[in-house]
């Protein structure tokens, strides 16, 4: 995140950053996470999986906050997103 | 150092894989269908609430929800169509150690099963009963059913729907029931956070769920795919917690009402019959 | 684990109650019943007597959820019982074909009454022998024993659980209005002579245990729910993991598990009792109350010079094949009398082959059989099988002499 001044409590804040991992096979391809991930991280691929159907990509994975929406709402237990632990504390760097 | 580019066709072991029936994946159920976010919400909800696995049992009746029993990797049961809570009674006061959870659809649960419902509820049985209502009779192609809204079209209602829905929180609280609830399949987060809270409280507890079903129902009533039917339920609702289950009634083109609607405690059947053991609230 | 327990004595005792006691003295903890005349007084036992012994009474709201709580009570570990008549039979079949086919140890108690529908709420009737073998929907078998006094439904019920426990499936007791309301002596023996059966627990931990995995006498063990074994438990068409597999290949090899399992031990299962039938030239072959009447008809025979002997349906299901083809072997003349219109009759017939003749003796219901009127079928048809100018002969089952009035 950029941003054009430093916030006075950006040592405190800690914005979450996550990683989507996505089980291709077992997606149906319904489009719920992708509607609505909170950020926008998802949108559909243009590949296909052995039944047909197409599940996500991650088209802007910086924005992931580890929110879990997708992981919650995914009825197929498709989708999931895990922690990225930065290098160093508190970010304020892009 | 993760490369979210790329998807991955092979399958990432999901967090919850230890409580589902991996072996089984993928389920049965329709792209969008909402039982799988309430399973999802449910395995969390165990999953937080530290409960001893062993503990819990599921039993379901006949139908799509039905199915959820088969895919959780617990002592599980799918049993005749309507008669998940008789089953589910005996199950529990053989064993008043065993947390069980009934979880099973609006038809099974309300239609065939009204009567083991209300008796159930009157009795005060520790069961927590989970309702996916996605007002159809999904597995066998999308009949009216108790909870269809009036007008709405099904397969044996092509005219319309000529009979008038059940108010499901209602009937829960005027049959004896302890603890009842309703939430949408968006609302996913309220939903794990009751499922938990019931999941601490002995008695009867009734967990409506509305859910789509794109399929069967939205299909033929013009709803669209299961997101948009999502959205509309959760754009027409309005949390009301503690609200009166006389006023809950579901009206598709106006209101919604969800929320914790009651929470009275009273006497368990284990209770009464000197059963409840080790201290168990349920 | 439940303390055994059993009420020993010597007790002039109604037949239901007798019942109640066989099931307690066999383990049973676990009741689920509904009221219906005339097995009223078995759950009134059950709800007297269980809770005393750390059992579990329950009145369910109908005999559809008396049939599910005992199966689902099963799981939890109890040995579970529930009783019932006609109608209420009726309503159980749905949950019985669940327990066939789930392998679910529970006994069901008929205590017949005169049906069909309402019937004689009151009276005896012996018409619900073959719902008892084919009352729920599929292919299946069924272990079904006829007691015909109270002391005999004591010992009965014990033997039914025991059934139920060895070969993993309901077994059912057809009893009879009679029986079941007559009060006679009842010998009830102390805890330690009492033969029970326990569950057979399962012998490999879990992750490598397979709910439906048969052992070598094709009857799988049955861990209990909470300890650990996850069990799935479906009424779909499954494989030996318990999931679901809905090909015919699976259901055929469920299927015929499920029959074999009691095809394959019929020698120890079926019970049958015969008097007097080395040299009978005539062969009454009766099942519950229906015996008493048979037995006294024999005694007055027998004083005429009428050679007639006994064979006694201890089992009815599954139905004693090898002994009736025994007696067809040899003796000319099988008489059925029992109260119905021609159930374990057609079974007799059947099993007969036409190397003897089977004469049905129906009754609608209401009362049982006098030894008059089985006396006077046996003398008829053992005249029309001697007549030398074939007048009388006749093969079909119903055939009913004008002459003969029952």
């Amino acid at each position: 995140m950029k941003y054009w001044r430093t916030p006075l409590d950006a040592e405190q804040v800690y914005i979450p950053r996550g990683a989507v991992r996505i089980s291709g096979e077992r997606c149906k391809g319904c489009g719920i996470c992708i509607e609505f991930c909170p950020k926008k991280v998802l949108e559909r691929s243009s590949r296909f999986n052995a039944k047909g159907y197409y599940p996500p990509e991650v088209k802007a994975g910086a924005w992931c906050v580890n929110c879990h929406f997708c992981e919650v709402l995914c009825p197929d237990f498709a989708i999931h997103s895990t922690e990225i632990t930065p290098p160093t504390a508190r970010g304020t760097k892009s | 150092m993760s490369d979210n580019s790329k998807i991955n066709l092979a399958p990432f072991p999901n967090p919850i894989d230890h409580l589902l029936r991996a072996d089984r994946m993928p389920h049965i159920w329709c792209p969008g269908c909402g039982i799988g976010t309430v399973l999802k919400a449910m395995l969390d909800a165990i999953v937080e609430s530290a409960l001893p696995e062993n503990d819990l049992a599921f039993v379901s009746g006949i139908g799509c929800t039905a199915r959820v029993p088969g895919y959780v990797r617990l002592d599980s049961f799918h049993t005749t169509h309507g008669r998940s809570l008789p089953y589910a009674t005996g199950l529990h006061l053989a064993n008043p150690r065993l947390k069980v959870v009934v979880v099973s659809g609006d038809g099974d649960l309300f239609a065939i099963g009204g009567n083991h419902f209300i008796h159930a509820a009157r009795r005060n049985v520790d069961l927590l009963v989970v309702c996916v209502n996605n007002f159809t009779y999904g597995m066998t192609g999308g009949q009216a059913g108790p909870t269809t809204p009036t007008g709405h079209k099904s397969t044996t209602t092509p005219a319309g729907n000529l009979e008038s829905p059940f108010n499901l929180p209602n009937l829960a609280a005027a049959a004896g029931a302890v603890y009842i609830a309703r939430w949408t399949t968006l609302h996913a987060r309220p939903l794990q956070a009751t499922i938990l809270e019931a999941l601490g409280k002995p008695g009867f507890r009734f967990i409506e769920v509305i859910a789509p079903c794109p399929t069967a129902y939205g299909r033929r009533n013009k709803m669209g795919e299961a997101l948009d039917m999502m959205k509309l339920f959760y754009e027409k609702s309005v949390i009301s917690h503690g609200a009166n289950t006389q006023d809950v009634d579901i009206d598709l083109d106006n209101k919604l009402v969800v929320g914790r609607f009651f929470d009275r405690p009273r006497p368990t059947l284990a209770e009464r019959l000197g059963i409840a053991r080790q201290g168990a609230e349920g | 684990m439940t303390t055994p327990h059993a009420l020993t004595g010597t007790w002039f005792m109604n037949g239901d109650t007798a019942c109640a006691e066989g099931a307690i003295a066999a383990g049973c903890r676990f009741f689920a019943g509904y009221p219906i005349t005339p097995a009223t007084e078995v759950a009134e036992r059950m709800a007297e007597r269980l809770p005393k012994i750390g059992g579990v009474y329950i009145q369910m709201e109908d005999e559809i959820a008396s049939m599910a709580a005992i199966l689902g009570a099963a799981w939890g570990g109890a040995k579970t019982m529930t009783s019932t008549s006609g109608p209420g039979f009726s309503l159980m079949m749905e949950n019985l074909g669940l327990g066939i086919v789930t392998e679910t140890p529970c006994v069901v108690v008929d205590v017949q009454r005169a049906g069909p529908s309402t019937g004689l709420p009151t009276a005896a009737g012996q018409g619900d022998m073959m719902q008892a073998r084919w009352g729920s929907h599929g292919p299946y078998e069924i272990i079904a024993l006829c007691p015909s006094s109270p002391q005999e439904l004591f010992d009965l019920t014990v033997r039914a659980f025991n059934l139920s426990e060895r070969f993993r499936l309901p077994v059912l007791v057809m009893t009879d209005e009679v029986v079941g309301h007559m009060s006679e002596k009842v010998i009830i023996p102390k805890v330690e002579d009492l033969v029970v059966t326990p569950r057979r627990a399962p012998t490999k931990p879990p992750g490598e245990f397979f709910l439906y995995q048969p052992g070598p006498d094709g009857v799988p063990e049955m861990p209990t729910v909470g300890t650990g074994y996850r069990v799935h438990v479906t009424g779909l068409t499954h494989d030996r993991r318990g999931y679901p597999v809905l090909t015919p290949e699976v259901q055929r090899e469920m299927v015929e598990r499920l029959i074999n399992k009691i095809r394959d031990h019929v020698d120890e299962i079926v019970m049958i009792e015969e008097r007097d039938t080395r040299d009978a030239e005539v062969v009454i072959v009766a099942y519950g109350i229906t015996v008493r009447p048979a037995l006294q008809a024999i005694a007055l025979a027998r004083r005429e010079g009428i050679r007639v002997g006994l064979l006694k349906l201890i089992t009815a299901w599954p139905f004693p094949e090898k002994a009736v083809r025994a007696l067809a072997a040899r003796v000319p003349l099988l008489v059925v009398p029992e109260i119905n219109y021609g159930q374990m009759a057609l079974e007799v017939e059947r099993c007969a082959a036409g190397r003897a003749k089977t004469v049905l003796i129906p009754y609608a219901g209401g009362r049982i059989h006098t030894p008059e009127m089985i006396l006077q079928v046996v003398r008829a048809e053992l005249a029309a099988l001697r007549d030398p100018s074939g007048l009388e002969k006749g093969t079909d089952l119903f055939y009913r002499r004008p002459d003969v009035r029952t």
